[in-house]
């Protein structure tokens, strides 16, 4: 058994960091835990981020937060929502797809992992969020980057670079994040009945309109269900009512379509978050790629409806197929994308990299810029 | 010249005439400029107190080329000081008199324009307005809009993440970009990014953003393009304080609402302004907001309706909302000439650009008068309220003895101040050679060695626009702290510098 270490302050950490560089111990991070599955399973010193918590500084005039990593996200989401406030990225949380409980997420891992659910396609990545870090380096020593102000272009963005950087530059010790205003109205339309590529070019259409829409996903046909195109609208109330308006003129020569009940949509919408309907038999993949070349990844991977959910207007695919995983990266690739792998048995996150492996400069310059945060490579687990 | 640039290596000054010839061999025809008038034009950018010839200056005409000039100059040791339109206003893109300066102006194509996945993939030397200009008609737009926007490049937005009036809704350049092709000092392409929402890995291309050229030569952009709103509704709001406006803005923002732009003025700007356009700014007031609302025609309307209710509970003594687009654009048009009305109140004037808590501002804009009158030169006020980014324009007269130096020690004073209460130097005009030695105000060493560990990564020998937003140079070797466990290096097949 690995030491865990469960620092509650920053001098703690850089205690350890020190003692790593010393001994060549490598140390893996964690927050809540909820993504430990993701990747390479590892034996190496963990440090846990959980007693070092708390939200440090909200103002909500300033549409600003600050607070330290192993703040669970659940509440930071309450202390917000009753100041009508969100992060609105929509913190992805994936502790129930791996059969977790939800809510155990901290703050310090959805940014170290980035993670966006549903409203990310028009509201940025989680690092569009992100102002200001505190953090320890490789060589264990503290520094800062970002401000806790929204518009601030001095030095360079470290807050973005650290942001999806996996705990491999550095240990987050405080985050400034940036909140907005949670919308008053929030109106899901139901577009019934199309194949892929019809939901595609109706999502596409929907976006390219002024109906302001703030999600889009599709949910393919199943034995129970038909193929639902969803679109979520949020604002003001008469605004909400008139861009659903302009939604069913604009889409209505595409299928039936329906005003979701609140019960519908949050079915919806959460099971484009729990991934519940996607067969944990498969391994699960998360492919990035331009919208319009969903539909030929698709066909490329012989997915068959029940085995894949897309998101952000189709440029976000949860696949769980047998295809081997050269079958996934190649077809990605190909259609200009990239593939993750998310859950697996320990055998297959053995033989396959997490990450979609990048071409030769652009990982030599991505080490490059590990070095520089990590020279003696001590979160260098194995574990990417 | 109160900021001190490194001083030119007499042996590439030596050389001149060798570079210009090999650099002649990789752009032929007029696309090298090695003689006296000729290098005038480039001798500034935006920040015409500081001027420079370069060394010489290079038009390459493909990305191929812009390759090959920046192998050559790293293999031999010339440095690089790359340009866009030339209008940053920090002096990003001052020259060195020992620096070849790399001008992207001649690489200007839109390469490709995608309706369904909404993006537009340029060169680097389109103008920022081009890219909405190429889209507009099928009713799209490009969000971010700096005030340059006619004449500044879009890869230059991206060296400087340019924001512009609208981004507190719509973001800065960062927030827009999916993807860019960058070449390396040493010659190397490197595409990061794409067509898809979100690039694989790290995020290089959130640093590659506002990183002032120091980092790699941006050779084609992919940017984001959004349906244009379909309409837009500005109101006018004079308040007999500053409190009073800032209360109006807190609480707009409070209420749920984020405008597309909410500018602030004071006094003197506000004066200035109307003397030079008539925009029918109200002149007994002592702070002006411009709120503008864009969406559906009901949206705005139910906007304007809260914000005039909120403005009215703050105390304003003036109230117009546009009811046409030629009123709104009214509106604008005094804000938009704040900058030449202030100018016509004294031979030069100085921009400053800091950030703030917005809940600071009436302490900061008092400090300001305060400082004001300690040196002796007036200061009117544009501020971007809604995201807290101020731009005092510092008025003095460059041929009086002294002046420019007194107004440079009151920017100073105003960016410590902003830093003190909890803001930054810069909120959109970036650091190069202006705030270059300010930067210690917010950052420790310890903070700045690892920014420049990173700069090391790009550009091991420092070839790419030195003496630019780092107060301190240190050679990449300097930065490495090489621990050496059981005898040997955790990578020994890394370069350590």
């Amino acid at each position: 058994m690995q030491p865990r270490f469960y620092p509650s302050c920053e001098r703690e950490i850089i205690e350890i960091v020190s003692n790593a560089l010393c001994s060549g111990d490598r140390l893996t991070i964690a927050g809540g835990g909820s993504k430990q599955q993701i990747g390479r399973s590892v034996d190496c010193s963990l440090i846990s981020l959980g007693h070092l918590n708390g939200v440090m500084d909200h103002d909500p005039a300033e549409l600003v937060l600050t607070a330290r990593p192993g703040t669970p996200l659940k509440e930071i989401e309450a202390l917000i929502a009753g100041e009508r406030q969100m992060l609105a990225f929509e913190p992805y949380d994936h502790a129930p797809i791996f059969g977790g409980v939800p809510g155990t997420a901290t703050i310090g891992g959805i940014f170290a992992a980035a993670v966006a659910g549903s409203r990310r396609l028009t509201a940025g990545r989680a690092r569009d969020h992100l102002l200001g870090v505190r953090a320890i380096s490789g060589q264990g020593e503290l520094f800062i980057s970002g401000a806790k102000v929204v518009k601030n272009v001095t030095g360079f963005d470290l807050p973005k670079l650290l942001a999806g950087s996996w705990g491999r530059l550095g240990i987050i010790t405080e985050l400034t994040m940036k909140l907005l205003p949670r919308p008053e109205t929030t109106a899901t339309c139901l577009v019934m009945g199309l194949d892929p590529s019809a939901a595609i070019g109706a999502m596409a259409k929907a976006m390219g309109s002024q109906a302001d829409v703030s999600c889009a996903a599709y949910r393919p046909s199943s034995a129970k269900q038909t193929a639902i195109c969803a679109f979520r609208v949020e604002g003001f109330a008469p605004s909400v009512e008139s861009r659903c308006g302009k939604l069913h003129a604009l889409l209505a020569g595409h299928g039936e379509i329906v005003r979701a009940g609140q019960r519908e949509a949050d079915a919806f919408w959460g099971d484009m978050r729990s991934l519940a309907s996607l067969p944990i038999s498969s391994p699960l993949w998360r492919v990035n790629l331009p919208p319009s070349n969903a539909p030929s990844f698709l066909h490329d991977v012989a997915a068959e409806p029940g085995q894949y959910l897309m998101d952000w207007a189709g440029g976000l695919i949860w696949l769980a197929t047998p295809c081997p995983a050269e079958c996934v990266r190649a077809a990605a690739g190909r259609r200009g994308g990239h593939a993750m792998l998310i859950r697996a048995d320990v055998g297959t996150r053995r033989d396959v990299d997490a990450f979609h492996p990048q071409p030769p400069g652009l990982a030599a310059l991505e080490e490059r810029v590990r070095r520089a945060f990590d020279p003696d490579s001590i979160f260098e687990t194995g574990r990417f | 010249m109160a900021i001190v640039m490194p001083p030119p290596d007499p042996s590439t000054l030596a050389r001149r005439r060798e570079i210009a010839a090999a650099l002649r061999a990789i752009v032929p025809g007029e696309g090298v400029i090695d003689d006296g008038d000729g290098l005038r034009p480039y001798e500034s950018d935006g920040l015409t107190a500081y001027r420079q010839p370069p060394l010489l200056v290079v038009l390459p005409e493909t990305p191929a080329q812009v390759s090959a000039v920046l192998e050559w100059c790293h293999r031999h040791d010339v440095k690089v000081v790359a340009r866009g339109a030339g209008t940053s206003l920090s002096g990003g893109a001052l020259p060195l008199a020992d620096a070849v300066l790399l001008g992207l102006s001649k690489l200007n194509r839109i390469l490709d324009i995608d309706y369904d996945d909404r993006l537009v993939v340029a060169q680097p030397g389109v103008t920022n307005l081009a890219v909405t200009q190429a889209v507009e008609a099928r009713g799209f737009y490009y969000a971010p809009d700096p005030s340059s926007q006619i004449a500044c490049s879009i890869g230059g937005n991206v060296a400087e993440n340019s924001g512009g009036v609208h981004c507190l809704k719509y973001g800065l350049t960062t927030n827009n970009l999916l993807g860019c092709e960058i070449v390396l000092i040493s010659g190397e392409v490197i595409r990061i990014g794409g067509r898809q929402l979100d690039p694989p890995g790290l995020d290089l291309l959130g640093i590659i953003v506002g990183s002032e050229g120091l980092l790699g030569v941006v050779t084609e952009v992919t940017v984001r393009i959004l349906p244009k709103p379909e309409t837009a509704r500005a109101l006018l709001i004079g308040f007999a304080s500053v409190d009073a406006a800032a209360q109006c803005v807190a609480e707009t923002m409070a209420a749920g609402i984020i405008p597309a732009g909410m500018e602030m003025m004071d006094r003197p700007a506000i004066r200035a302004a109307e003397a030079f356009v008539n925009a029918g700014y109200p002149l007994n007031v002592e702070a002006l907001l411009i709120v503008e609302l864009d969406g559906p025609l009901v949206e705005c309307d139910h906007l304007v309706e809260m914000v005039e209710r909120i403005a009215r509970n703050a105390g304003a003594i003036s109230l117009r909302a546009s009811v046409d687009e030629s009123e709104r654009i009214a509106f604008w048009a005094g804000r938009k000439a704040a900058f030449p009305a202030v100018g016509r109140l004294a031979p030069d004037y100085y921009c400053m650009d800091g950030t703030i808590p917005r809940r600071q501002l009436p302490y900061v804009l008092d400090q300001l008068n305060i400082f004001s009158r300690h040196y002796e030169l007036p200061v009117a006020n544009v501020f971007h309220a809604g995201d807290g980014n101020l731009h005092p324009l510092i008025l003095y007269d460059a041929n009086k003895r002294g002046e420019l130096e007194k107004a440079e020690a009151f920017g100073e004073d105003i960016l410590r101040l902003c830093v003190q209460v909890g803001g930054v130097l810069t909120g959109e005009h970036g650091v190069g050679v202006e705030k270059r030695d300010l930067m210690p105000e917010m950052f420790s060493e310890v903070d700045l060695n690892q920014q420049q560990r990173l700069k090391c990564a790009f550009d091991p020998k420092s070839l790419l626009n030195p003496g630019k937003v780092f107060p301190k140079l240190h050679r990449c070797a300097e930065l490495g702290r090489m621990h050496v466990h059981r005898g040997h290096n955790s990578h020994p097949e890394l370069p350590r510098f």
